[in-house]
């Protein structure tokens, strides 16, 4: 989904004029922090417990005492996508955080050393031949068990899904820091500084990071939204979270046998994964615009 | 052309090869004997057999071995015996479901069609909506059809497709009566009824699908095309006087789909991924839905092997885009 | 067994409408043309015997037939034998050791050929052989030939009396089997059988033409069908796969499908898809009851080895008070309405069912009393202290409950869980994956058998409609402990000299009325001893489109057993 886009300078206060322009990703910038602050500070000041059952006000719609309503058992609905989506949220940061970790470094490496640079790539275009969520199933399948015996049955998913999307998801972060790392080792500020003894490591440090870190932040962007939509997905499945704990994913499904009887119930949960993975998509496609020296012009030449 | 063509499949043999041995290590490395999942029913006799041919005990590559010689030799011998109704197989060992008790291999080829089917449609629908508006987004960059384009495409991508299928089937079948929210695997198209049956009955899937390959093919083919807009020849085309229509269509459109075909190979495996779950939904019983019900059986012959199938169609597809690029493309062959 | 639907009336003007079209137009096969089913778990083998799950044994029902099946009220009615054998018409032997059956005359299979008693003694054979890794073995328990007589008459020999001998060969999970077609695949061979396997010749009123393992079921009229007039059937499309609320939309909301099997969704779910007019909910009810089970022994693991056997008894569970105030403070109404709807009532009895077995001297249970509980606790010393938790003696009353990962189950275990904290006991809940709770293997300390916990829940009835084997579970000695490598059934470990005497009674009692008197006897002990605490009955629930008629739902066999009579309503 990223291109490898050259990056000549950081130009930041244009980049973040840039950004601010660009109406969709201020949208999502402004969206994801509310979901953020939702899912974190949210449950600091909306205290009802989400599995506490309270069974003769099951079913009940919008309400002061339950602004969402409540689910099939009384559970508060508002309460229950909050802890869910810290759930799908905590998921999907560790996920794209992980693959980062892994793409980051794996890009660097074939960037700066040029023995591995051959093997890593190949290692790359295979990894991106795998067949994830099969393969992410058969690892579930697989490994579930003794994973649970050691953690416990929700931090044994977690650490499962996590490292499995991680572990299948860096590929493109791993493309474009080497490309970055390739473009940029060749200008002359890093020529130069190599010719006065620099040392590789101080120029990794100062010179190399500080220029690939933007378009890492765009593939984070996206590999967060790929993290949220698997996980949802899993729970889909059936082969997620053990099925009393909520996840944005687990609302949405338990929530679609009475998507005609209890529309809403369906519509928030869907609302939050997809409004948050666009929002992210939207910060990413805005990153993207702003870093892009090519549409900096193109776009200045239309003002 | 021939030349070209012959190395790129050289270079998926090795992926394969290797993608086979991730997903063997895989299943070795689980915890536990794998025999020990097999369903109460079976013999211990036939439980030694497995056992066996899955050579436990032996060394780590004498089993990998023999899981390659399995998938590679027995299994294509026995498909070639049925196909040309000789005898190749003989007594060789066959990769047998636990739960159907019959070759996992005659099931794969049984639901194959289905899966292809959907997956192959939502990709042509996908390109023939995609291209087009990448273009006109591109070409009217900041435009009011480059923002709503772009906005759904966003929600193309963002709506999990399991969330947009049961919406689907309440609004046309249950409410509408439209389509069938059942998928019926038996039809057979026979004349024009049937044909509109069989169309009816695919709309849904697809167009779950084609919304997600649509959304991502214009979204890179507005990309591509962006940056072929500002290069000199496409300026040079202008400056010569061809027609705006000519310029986009001959020149950028050309040069413009070579990453796009690239980018586009590189989505098959979340293609395939969304399509487990579309058949779930709309009951289309191909591979994916093959994959959930032997993994919910702990069915472990078919999971893997199914696994292995999805890597196959992958490469197959890359390898597809690959030589698509090349006579797009005439440097990618000699480079 | 009654038939519950949703529109009683409406039902009652569309069976006396059936009555008058079939009296009209019953004369010619395959005259309603196509009829489909829905089963939301696929089929994916066609030989029962080669499989446990339900939706293969069901499928196979429509092509392979036994010699006799119970029929919608739990009876035993004849089918391909002649007659039932009974001590009474000397087809039982009088020391209860060989049954002998007659197949009806002029039985065809579907390629024409006709039955004879040798595929019934094959079938045995088939099923017996160690090596084929039969699903059904437990039916032919005890049995030690089966000999074929003569071409109709088939006798079974059994090793010890048998009151009750109708294992094999009987209900759907026992039908017969062809020996020409089966005669290759004994033995290790059974599984490589695929096409026999796949598609089994049989006698029933469908033969099948297309079989895709995991997905779908073609089948057609079986030309040889004993009787010339039906199905009324032409051709049978049984699709699998999705999920139960896929396939009741299918039949009660969209129309598509004919018959959609257990319909496992919420009431209200059920309501909204009932409301689009298109079909009827039937339910039915067999045996399967959903209860807690009372640990009468010490699970703590102080106990080391003899953790959870008869060594130490429980250190509150032992005292009867507490287990009866337990029960006293659930609300089995509520339960259902939550977890069951209409496929569901409150359970106060092990047996249920069939009628004549199932107590009614416990129908107290229906009431929920908290304020009872609290002063039946506080009449055995039980006080609260001061957190709210009753205690007595330094023991407070603190129970860790667990069963299967299950959305219903949880749902229960959250809401039994209040309602005991209302009357002072502390519940900790544990979930299971149910493929480790119900696994049986002695290495995990999570299996319902090694039951280290104080509580457990799960559901669990008997096959046809005798209990006898049912209620041996809890004879003492059954229970599952180190000797014995955890297996045995009697769970709560209960160890009772009343009960194991009323076993021996029933275990030489051939009298129907008789051994139903001994049954209720029995669950009244159990229930009254409070050591299992039934909680709801839970029953089936399928649905069909308004346009099929003949669907009589049978719990005690397969749901489609009667798919012969099923046509058209115009």
């Amino acid at each position: 989904m990223v291109e490898a886009v050259p990056v000549r300078r950081l130009l930041e206060r244009h980049v973040v004029r840039q950004f601010m322009r660009h109406k969709g990703a201020l949208l999502g910038f402004a969206f994801l922090v509310f979901i953020l602050a939702f899912v974190v500070l949210g449950p600091l000041i909306w205290t009802l417990d989400p599995q506490f059952i309270d069974i003769r006000a099951r079913n009940s719609g919008m309400s002061l005492a339950h602004p969402l309503g409540t689910d099939q058992l009384g559970r508060d609905m508002l309460a229950r996508l909050m802890a869910g989506g810290r759930a799908s949220v905590a998921v999907g940061a560790a996920a794209m955080l992980l693959s980062l970790l892994i793409g980051g470094l794996v890009g660097l490496l074939a960037g700066f050393v040029r023995w591995l640079d051959g093997p890593l790539m190949r290692l790359t275009d295979l990894f991106l031949a795998l067949p994830l969520l099969p393969l992410l199933l058969v690892v579930i399948l697989l490994f579930r068990e003794a994973l649970r015996a050691a953690f416990g049955p929700e931090a044994g998913i977690f650490i499962l899904m996590v490292a499995v999307m991680g572990i299948t998801g860096w590929m493109q972060t791993a493309r474009v820091v080497r490309g970055e790392v390739l473009t940029v080792k060749e200008r002359e500020f890093v020529v130069a500084a190599r010719s006065v003894g620099v040392p590789e490591h101080r120029i990794a440090g100062r010179h190399v990071l500080p220029n690939v870190l933007s378009p890492i932040m765009v593939s984070a962007t996206l590999g967060m939204a790929n993290a949220i939509i698997t996980e949802s997905a899993l729970s889909f499945l059936g082969l997620g979270f053990p099925s009393d704990f909520a996840t944005w994913g687990r609302l949405l499904f338990d929530a679609t046998d009475y998507l005609q009887q209890y529309p809403g119930r369906v519509l928030w949960p869907g609302l939050a994964i997809s409004l948050t993975v666009l929002s992210v998509n939207y910060i990413g496609d805005g990153l993207r615009d702003s870093l892009d020296p090519r549409s900096r012009s193109t776009h200045a030449g239309n003002l | 052309m021939p030349v070209y063509t012959v190395r790129r499949v050289l270079v998926a043999v090795p992926t394969l090869l290797l993608i086979s041995l991730i997903l063997f290590l895989l299943l070795d490395l689980a915890p536990g004997d794998p025999t020990a999942q097999l369903p109460l029913t079976i013999p211990p006799e036939v439980k030694e057999n497995i056992r066996r041919s899955l050579g436990l005990g032996e060394p780590i590559h004498v089993r990998y071995l023999l899981w390659l010689k399995q998938f590679f030799v027995n299994e294509p011998l026995h498909l070639l015996s049925q196909l040309t109704g000789l005898d190749l197989g003989g007594d060789r060992h066959r990769v047998i479901s636990w739960q159907t008790r019959s070759p996992v291999v005659d099931l794969v080829i049984e639901r194959l069609p289905q899966t292809l089917w959907v997956v192959g449609l939502s990709y042509v629908a996908g390109i023939a909506i995609g291209l087009p508006v990448g273009i006109v987004s591109a070409r009217h960059q900041y435009g009011w059809f480059d923002q709503v384009g772009t906005f759904v495409s966003m929600v193309g991508f963002s709506v999990p497709t399991f969330f947009s299928g049961v919406l689907l089937i309440v609004v046309f079948s249950v409410e509408l009566g439209w389509f069938p929210s059942i998928y019926d695997t038996t039809h057979r198209v026979t004349g024009w009824d049937s044909l509109l049956f069989q169309l009816r009955q695919m709309a849904m899937p697809v167009a779950v699908l084609a919304l997600y390959n649509a959304a991502q093919i214009s979204r890179f083919m507005r990309a591509s095309a962006l940056d072929n807009l500002t290069l000199d020849y496409v300026r040079t085309a202008r400056a010569k006087g061809l027609s705006e229509r000519k310029v986009i269509f001959v020149h950028v459109l050309r040069n413009a789909v070579g990453p796009v075909v690239t980018v586009v190979a590189l989505g098959v495996p979340g293609i395939f991924g969304g399509a487990i779950i579309t058949e779930q939904i709309f009951k289309v019983n191909g591979l994916g839905q093959l994959l959930i019900t032997s993994i919910q059986a702990s069915d472990l012959p078919t999971v893997q092997t199914l696994t292995f199938v999805f890597a196959v169609l992958i490469v197959a597809f890359n390898l597809l885009a690959d030589l698509l690029l090349g006579i797009l493309d005439p440097r990618i062959r000699y480079g | 067994m009654r038939i519950y639907t949703m529109r009683l009336a409406g039902l009652a003007m569309l069976a006396v409408g059936v009555l008058v079209v079939s009296a009209a137009t019953a004369a010619e096969r395959g005259r309603d043309g196509h009829v489909s089913i829905i089963y939301w778990q696929a089929p994916s083998i066609l030989n029962p015997y080669l499989s446990g799950g339900t939706k293969d044994i069901e499928a196979a029902s429509i092509v392979l037939e036994p010699l006799a099946r119970f029929d919608a009220s739990g009876n035993l009615t004849p089918w391909l034998a002649a007659s039932v054998p009974t001590v009474t018409n000397g087809g039982v032997s009088a020391d209860l050791r060989t049954v002998t059956w007659k197949l009806r005359e002029g039985l065809r299979w579907s390629d024409g050929s006709p039955v004879t008693a040798a595929d019934v003694a094959f079938t045995a054979e088939y099923c017996r052989d160690p090596a084929g890794g039969c699903s059904q073995l437990a039916r032919f328990d005890d049995v030690t030939a089966v000999e074929a007589l003569d071409d109709l008459t088939v006798r079974i020999t059994f090793g010890v009396p048998k009151p009750y001998p109708y294992g094999p060969f009987v209900g759907a999970t026992s039908p017969i089997l062809q020996k020409a077609q089966f005669g290759d695949c004994k033995g290790a061979r059974a599984p490589e059988c695929t096409e026999a396997n796949f598609g089994p010749v049989g006698t029933g009123p469908f033969r099948v033409t297309g079989f895709r393992p995991n997905d779908v079921i073609s089948l057609e009229a079986n030309p040889n069908y004993r009787d010339p007039a039906k199905p009324a059937f032409a051709t049978v499309t049984f699709k699998g796969g999705g999920d139960a609320a896929a396939a009741g939309r299918a039949v009660l909301a969209t129309g598509e499908f004919d018959y959609a099997w257990n319909l496992q969704l919420s009431p209200e779910v059920l309501k909204g898809m009932v409301a689009a007019g298109k079909g009827n909910v039937v339910s039915s009810f067999g045996t399967l009851v959903e209860r807690l089970v009372v640990n009468l022994t010490d699970p703590s693991p102080k106990r080391g080895e003899a953790r959870s056997t008869r060594a130490h008894p429980h250190p509150f569970l032992a005292d009867r008070a507490v287990r009866k105030a337990l029960s006293m403070a659930i609300d089995r109404k509520l339960l259902v309405e939550i977890g069951y709807g209409q496929a569901g009532r409150p359970a106060c009895n092990v047996v249920p069912a069939p009628e004549m077995y199932a107590s009614k001297a416990n129908d107290d249970c229906l009431r929920q009393d908290i304020e009872g509980a609290k002063r039946l606790l506080d009449g055995a010393g039980w006080r609260p202290g001061p957190d709210g938790i009753r205690q007595k003696d330094g023991v407070r009353l603190s129970i860790l409950y667990q069963t299967s990962t299950n959305a219903v189950r949880q749902d229960f275990q959250a809401l039994i869980k209040q309602w005991w904290s209302d009357i002072g006991i502390e519940t900790e809940l544990r979930n299971i994956d149910a493929s480790v709770f119900f696994g049986g293997d002695p290495g995990s300390p999570d299996t319902y058998q090694k039951f280290f916990a104080d509580i457990e829940m799960y559901a669990n009835n008997f096959e046809g409609a005798d209990p006898e084997s049912y209620l041996g579970a809890w004879r003492c000695g059954n229970e599952p402990r180190p000797a014995s490598q955890w297996q045995g059934e009697n769970m709560p470990r209960y160890c009772s000299e009343a009960y194991d005497r009323l076993l021996g009674e029933m275990a030489v009692t051939g009298e129907i009325s008789e051994r139903a008197r001994l049954a209720r006897r029995m669950n009244d002990l159990l229930v009254q001893d409070y050591v299992l605490i039934p909680l709801v009955h839970r029953g089936r629930v399928s649905a069909h489109a308004r346009s099929l008629g003949g669907v009589r739902l049978n719990t005690w066999d397969s749901e489609i057993w009667n798919i012969a009579d099923w046509h058209r309503v115009r």
